[in-house]
């Protein structure tokens, strides 16, 4: 990922800002300049709240480039209490724990590097939920 | 040193990584005695950061938590010092991702802080040094580290990652202050006892020099120095928390001051995570104000290799009872824990790729 690309993202990918369009009242994850319900463009900005629920996933044994040596991880899909859903990286868990409907909570983890010299890419994942508070 | 106005300490939050290595595992990869390693060190296991883990993830973590406990908005705060000697970047802050990712930006002064294991508290300096002169109404000192011993080395058996945030405030702001500061020392000198040069990956140190003309001289001195000017002997404290490079320097040095077990104890977290470095003294100051209670004085000094020892006194105040269950406490992370091999250790923290 570019580095201007990696800053633009910042407000999505670090404060997990989505879009609600104030013509269908949908919120759109990652952000869009149109709606993806009904082609509106006029938004608010929407925070995503601190936890979900897991409703799917998958174990990548078999990484792309950058995440080789980070096999085996997982990817998952979370979804929040109005209905929002939005694909992450699941971290912190062993993959035998590992469970359909599990409570997750987000937290700011380093996703990648762009080799020895490039810049650190830091994103929110998800992992389990430790303390209900 | 005392600022002008009175200085609180408003939220406190810290973070331990999940995974875990015994001392046994490192002794089983290079043969030495487990039992010699237990007894001279007092360590068990250390806490090692996972492979998406790094000084600035620990320190958001940490930020987060004692953002809860301060309960204030993170646009209120003035100031963002994270202290740490294994920063991500040799050249880019850390303070601007973690003040970006808590949403403290973009009015707001950022800033890495390194003096080797004293990083956390010089930030808690500069931080009671900026509200105390009313130039910000909040500001948050973190210590933090992803520590490294090099393989077979000693240090390879202590060094542990962890980290906590103190955020500061303004006495007549603060509705619910957690402790009032009644003032702070800093001790300092040229002593090569640690260091780690440019583009090395693990510290080098001088071995017992560490100990007497280091660890010892800067931590007595200024704790002493502390209780001259306030006018206070060890008795005067409920709890006292001393940097933890191992189990025995701190009681050690507790025990050559005149503190004993008991005050001590509360916040001794090395043997179950390992020196935290910049982070170690201040998680230790966590673990205490997790327990404290109205009235305690709680004493917290540091040790960084270089050398030297900053000393602080508090009292804990009202309000820290309605904000300690805002967040995971320190032994609630040491409790959730991942047991790993040495191999794993490796893997994680990028030795055999």
């Amino acid at each position: 990922m570019s580095v201007p690309r990696y800053w633009r993202c910042i407000p999505q990918r670090i404060k997990m800002e989505a879009l609600k369009c104030k013509s269908c009242g949908k919120t759109i994850y990652p952000p869009r300049a149109r709606c993806i319900y009904c082609g509106g463009n006029d938004f608010e900005t929407y925070v995503i709240p601190e936890k979900g629920r897991l409703i799917s996933f998958s174990i990548i044994r078999h990484a792309p480039i950058g995440f080789e040596h980070t096999t085996p991880y997982v990817v998952g899909i979370v979804e929040f209490e109005n209905g929002l859903r939005i694909s992450s990286q699941i971290t912190d868990v062993d993959i035998n724990e590992l469970k359909i409907g599990m409570e997750v909570e987000q937290v700011f983890r380093k996703v990648t590097e762009d080799g020895k010299s490039g810049i650190i890419q830091y994103a929110i994942k998800f992992r389990p939920i430790f303390q209900n508070i | 040193m005392k600022p002008i106005i009175d200085v609180v300490i408003s939220g406190w939050g810290s973070y331990i990584p999940i995974y875990r290595l015994p001392v046994e595992e490192i002794a089983r990869i290079w043969g030495t005695s487990v039992d010699h390693i237990k007894r001279e060190l007092l360590i068990y296991e250390k806490s090692i950061a996972g492979i998406d883990e790094d000084v600035a993830t620990i320190a958001v973590e940490a930020a987060k938590n004692s953002l809860k406990r301060a309960k204030i908005n993170p646009s209120e705060l003035g100031a963002v010092f994270v202290g740490t000697e294994t920063k991500p970047y040799a050249v880019k802050p850390t303070g601007t991702i973690v003040a970006e990712a808590i949403g403290a930006t973009p009015k707001i002064l950022a800033a890495d802080f390194e003096f080797a294991c004293k990083a956390g508290t010089e930030c808690l300096q500069c931080c009671i040094a900026l509200v105390g002169s009313n130039m910000i109404k909040y500001g948050m000192a973190i210590g933090a580290d992803v520590a490294e011993g090099a393989p077979a080395d000693p240090l390879e058996y202590s060094a542990g990652s962890g980290g906590t945030a103190i955020i500061v405030g303004n006495k007549n702001y603060e509705k619910e202050p957690v402790a009032l500061l009644e003032g702070s020392v800093s001790y300092v000198t040229d002593t090569p006892d640690f260091w780690r040069r440019p583009k090395e990956s693990y510290p080098s140190h001088a071995e017992a020099f560490t100990g007497d003309p280091a660890y010892f001289k800067h931590t007595i001195s200024a704790t002493k120095l502390l209780m001259e000017e306030l006018g206070l002997r060890p008795s005067d404290f409920k709890y006292a928390v001393f940097h933890q490079p191992n189990g025995k320097f701190p009681l050690r040095v507790a025990k050559m001051l005149g503190f004993n077990r008991e005050q001590i104890e509360c916040g001794l977290i090395v043997p179950y995570v390992g020196n935290l470095y910049s982070g170690s003294s201040l998680t230790g100051f966590s673990a205490v104000l997790d327990i404290a209670m109205p009235g305690d004085r709680i004493l917290l000094v540091s040790y960084g290799s270089g050398a030297g020892s900053d000393a602080f006194s508090f009292i804990v105040q009202d309000g820290i009872i309605a904000k300690r269950d805002n967040a995971p406490k320190v032994m609630d992370y040491i409790k959730r824990k991942k047991t790993i091999d040495y191999a794993i250790y490796c893997k994680l923290r990028g030795k055999i790729w």
